[in-house]
């Protein structure tokens, strides 16, 4: 039961990330861009706990710290950089 | 035997149901036709969706080591505090750059003054005058 889940999980969260590129490469403008890149290190964070179940294995939950921290600071200086034209004043 | 058969189901329920929530949310962003419609699906329905997952890896590894494991409630909690963080900066720059949106996106409630839906300047106070010139003025003219 858990293999299937595992599987159907793991498929979801891909065709997620599918959809994240495309809006990535179509969207209209920067801010769109940005929550596509927002949402796509969120569901890279989702992956990363999947693999770590599939493997059973409990190495990998130190990158997604490292991803879920530097995906954040990484988002706010972009917006801060897109508001006022400079990250830190 | 019992306990680790609902265990499973347990996970793997949390599991499908992280998984329909981040497609959910992905799917909203990709199907909104505005800015501020697309924001409404990563913040809450993909924050949820990995919540969920994580909470069923603390469960798995809570269960099959007999120990406790506390990481994946870390991730949880930072996801959960800096996802609205994201949001509010991310309808900031939105509305900073003055993106197009549909009509029905703005709620034009007509109980709502112009300045509250953004059609006309804001009505700020008129500042206060400095002291010691406004002072001086009055004694100028109590002189005259």
């Amino acid at each position: 039961m858990l293999d299937t889940a595992l599987m159907i999980s793991l498929t979801l969260i891909v065709l997620a990330m599918a959809m994240n590129i495309y809006r990535l490469a179509i969207g209209p403008d920067i801010p769109d861009r940005l929550l596509a890149l927002d949402t796509l290190y969120v569901n890279s964070i989702a992956l990363i706990v999947l693999l770590g179940l599939w493997l059973n294995t409990k190495t990998y939950f130190e990158a997604a710290i490292l991803i879920a921290m530097l995906g954040f600071v990484s988002t706010m200086a972009i917006c801060r950089y897109l508001l006022r034209g400079d990250i830190i004043e | 035997m019992t306990f680790y058969v609902i265990a499973e189901g347990v996970i793997a329920f949390l599991l499908v149901a992280g998984g329909i929530f981040a497609f959910t949310g992905s799917l909203g962003m990709l199907q909104f036709k505005d800015f501020f419609m697309r924001l409404h699906g990563p913040t809450k329905g993909t924050t949820l969706g990995i919540g969920c997952i994580l909470i069923a890896s603390m469960l798995y590894f809570t269960i099959t080591q007999r120990e406790l494991h506390v990481q994946e409630l870390l991730i949880t909690l930072f996801l959960f505090i800096t996802a609205p963080v994201t949001g509010h900066m991310l309808a900031k720059t939105g509305l900073h750059m003055h993106l197009r949106f549909i009509t029905g996106t703005r709620g034009s409630v007509p109980e709502f003054r112009d300045e509250d839906v953004g059609q006309s300047r804001v009505a700020r106070p008129a500042r206060a005058k400095h002291p010691w010139k406004y002072r001086r003025a009055k004694r100028t003219r109590m002189r005259r």
